[in-house]
């Protein structure tokens, strides 16, 4: 009896193991964006930027080449290296406190621009990497480590919707949310990615994936219970969809 | 290629072009718009890319990323402006990615004025930004100068993979003066295998980050770079010295300070008093040969600068004890006169034409 394979590792990532959390979903998005970037056969001409965030390193595990930004300024540093090298792919990887908080100018500005770049953002409602403080997206009544009686509207804002207020920029072409919460949101979300690089080719404007995902860690919760939470509590305050689709179709 | 009259700030845009500086990320800020202006207009027509970011924190970062690349990239700005370039330009550092940096200083602190000043001496010369480092930091005093060290600057950017500072001040923006712009005679060859422009055709990823988890991992990457430092101040040592010979009393000035201390120093020696100039080119690394050689025979120095007093730290240093250092200093944007300097030379060095004259 032959053996048939039915899983292969992507060409997409490097073999070095991460370093994340169990349960938590950065490595799951890291995959999808691997696979994409194979599929599409674009790894050799592909360079991505690496944002401060849980996600640092990733840098060592996309198989492509690489660039480390500062904190907040992923979109600036993409910016820089598209308008030098138009016909690469050029992509960040970005958590909500990196994009949503210290780094809103530089994605809002790169929307405006249109700059023909991917944006991956990853939206966990939290600060994973030092240690479960309040992200911007964190939810009204979140408990994290600078809220410790849960968020309060009065004195710490309301959550930012990213996706929905780039969509309201001329110059984002494809703005998509989605989850990581199951397999068919995971096949969804691969789709999406696949698109935002798809947008980026034909050149139509700045492309984003905003990927609501897990930080068990720093929730307090269990793999599991944090990917009801994903479901239960993120999704009803930021709905999944697309936002902006310039290319049309789906 | 014959002289051609131009304002400073657009002397040493065209320069960074004859530099074959293609790529330019910046915001506008007095007293240095012209050179933004310049570029905005010029580089199109030399196949480049002008692009003005929302803030001087993006330009520097869209300079990181096109450097990242391995291209000749520039970015300008003045103080205020300046300051918000020094996380940017500590992550180029630490990174090791070239880049010329312009700051056409002005009065602070805060948002002072748009006059000149050099006020930025210690944000440029001692690390300004967080972590381990220094950075070649150039001062022209005239617009010609303006011109050799833009090209200079370029080469000794790629030559250590590292950012470079060219420092003036509005004065030396504003004025005009005429410059000859000389071909470059041929294109020096840098390595540039280490840009990360996609794996085509080269192997594995290549990845430019200033990230080093473990201590001892980052303690050899900071010796690699003090080593490179150290070679920095080996040879990249600028200066320029005029009439030191027989000096009694030396000034010490950059910039545009050190034209206006030059007519003053003329004028002292049409009285007699034998006063000399050390001329500082490059601020990091601060030349240390013209004090060695001049300190154990010198009466003292003068440190005279549009600031505080700032350089005079390095001067002390320089001077090692072996002589007094004095200072004269305006802040706040105002120039020091010809006549202040000559003052100050007749107060410190007066003594010694009074000696002279009644032969003691
Ligand atoms: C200028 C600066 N400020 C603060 C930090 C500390 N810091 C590192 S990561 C981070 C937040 C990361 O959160 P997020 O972007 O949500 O990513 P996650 O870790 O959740 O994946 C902060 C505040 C820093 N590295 N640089
Ligand atoms: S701290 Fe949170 S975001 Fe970071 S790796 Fe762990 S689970 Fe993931």
């Amino acid at each position: 009896m032959s053996m048939k394979t039915v899983f292969e590792r992507t060409t997409g990532l490097t073999e070095k193991p991460t370093h994340y959390c169990p349960g938590c979903t950065h490595g799951l998005i890291h995959r999808l964006v691997g696979e994409v970037l194979e599929e599409m056969d674009i790894l050799e001409d592909t360079i991505g930027v690496a944002a401060v965030g849980c996600s640092v390193l990733s840098y060592e595990y996309f198989n492509c080449d690489m660039t480390q930004a500062a904190h907040g300024r992923a979109p600036a540093v993409a910016t820089g290296i598209k308008r030098v090298l138009p016909n690469r792919f050029i992509f960040t990887y970005q958590g909500d406190g990196d994009l949503a908080s210290i780094g809103i100018s530089e994605i809002i500005h790169a929307a405006a621009r249109g700059e023909k770049i991917t944006v991956i953002f990853v939206n966990n409602a939290i600060y994973g990497m030092t240690g479960g403080q309040m992200a911007p997206t964190s939810l009204i009544g979140q408990k994290t480590a600078t809220t410790p009686d849960g968020r309060n509207a009065s004195v710490q804002g309301l959550p930012i919707r990213v996706s929905e207020m780039l969509a309201t920029l001329d110059g984002s072409a494809y703005i998509e949310r989605v989850s990581t919460h199951d397999v068919p949101h995971i096949l969804k979300a691969k789709k999406a990615i696949r698109k935002a690089f798809e947008t980026q080719k034909q050149g139509l404007g700045l492309s984003l994936v905003e990927v609501l995902s897990t930080c068990p860690t720093n929730w307090g919760l269990d793999p599991h219970e944090s990917l009801d939470w994903v479901r239960d509590a993120m999704i009803p305050v930021y709905p999944l969809g697309v936002y902006k689709n310039e290319a049309g179709g789906n | 290629m014959g002289k051609v009259l131009m304002k400073g700030n657009e002397v040493l845009a065209e320069a960074a072009v004859h530099a074959d500086c293609r790529y330019y990320f910046g915001y506008p800020i007095t007293p240095q718009s012209e050179l933004v202006a310049y570029m905005a207009r010029r580089l199109p027509e030399v196949g480049g890319l002008f692009l003005q970011a929302e803030s001087e924190i993006a330009a520097i970062n869209m300079v990181y990323g096109a450097a990242s690349t391995g291209v000749r990239v520039m970015t300008s700005s003045s103080s205020p402006g300046f300051s918000l370039k020094q996380e940017g330009i500590s992550y180029l550092v630490g990174s090791e990615l070239p880049a010329v940096i312009v700051n056409i200083v002005r009065g602070g602190p805060g948002l002072g004025n748009i006059q000149p000043a050099q006020s930025d001496y210690f944000q440029v010369t001692k690390g300004g930004g967080h972590g381990d480092y220094h950075i070649p930091v150039l001062a022209p005093s005239t617009l010609q100068e303006i011109v050799d060290l833009t090209m200079d600057a370029f080469d000794i950017a790629d030559k250590y993979r590292s950012p470079v500072i060219i420092m003036g001040d509005g004065m030396l923006g504003q004025m005009m003066e005429p410059v000859e712009f000389k071909e470059k005679v041929e294109s020096k060859q840098f390595d540039k295998s280490w840009a990360t422009t996609g794996t085509r055709g080269d192997g594995g990823p290549k990845i430019i980050t200033s990230l080093e988890l473990d201590a001892d991992s980052l303690e050899k990457r900071n010796t690699l770079l003090q080593k490179k430092f150290a070679e920095m101040k080996e040879q990249e040592v600028r200066y320029e010295t005029y009439c030191t010979e027989d000096a009694d009393y030396i000034i010490v000035a950059y910039g545009t300070v050190a034209r206006i201390a030059m007519n003053a120093i003329n004028k002292a020696r049409e009285t007699g008093l034998k006063i000399g100039l050390i001329r500082p080119i490059s601020l990091w690394p601060f030349p240390e040969k013209p004090f060695e050689e001049t300190r154990k025979r010198v009466k003292g120095y003068i440190s005279v600068e549009m600031s505080a007093g700032q350089m005079i730290e390095d001067v002390r240093l320089a001077v090692n004890g072996h002589a007094p250092v004095d200072f004269y200093g305006r802040t706040g944007g105002v120039v020091p006169t010809q006549e202040e300097i000559y003052e100050k030379i007749i107060t410190v060095a007066g003594g010694l034409k009074y000696e002279h004259e009644n032969g003691i």
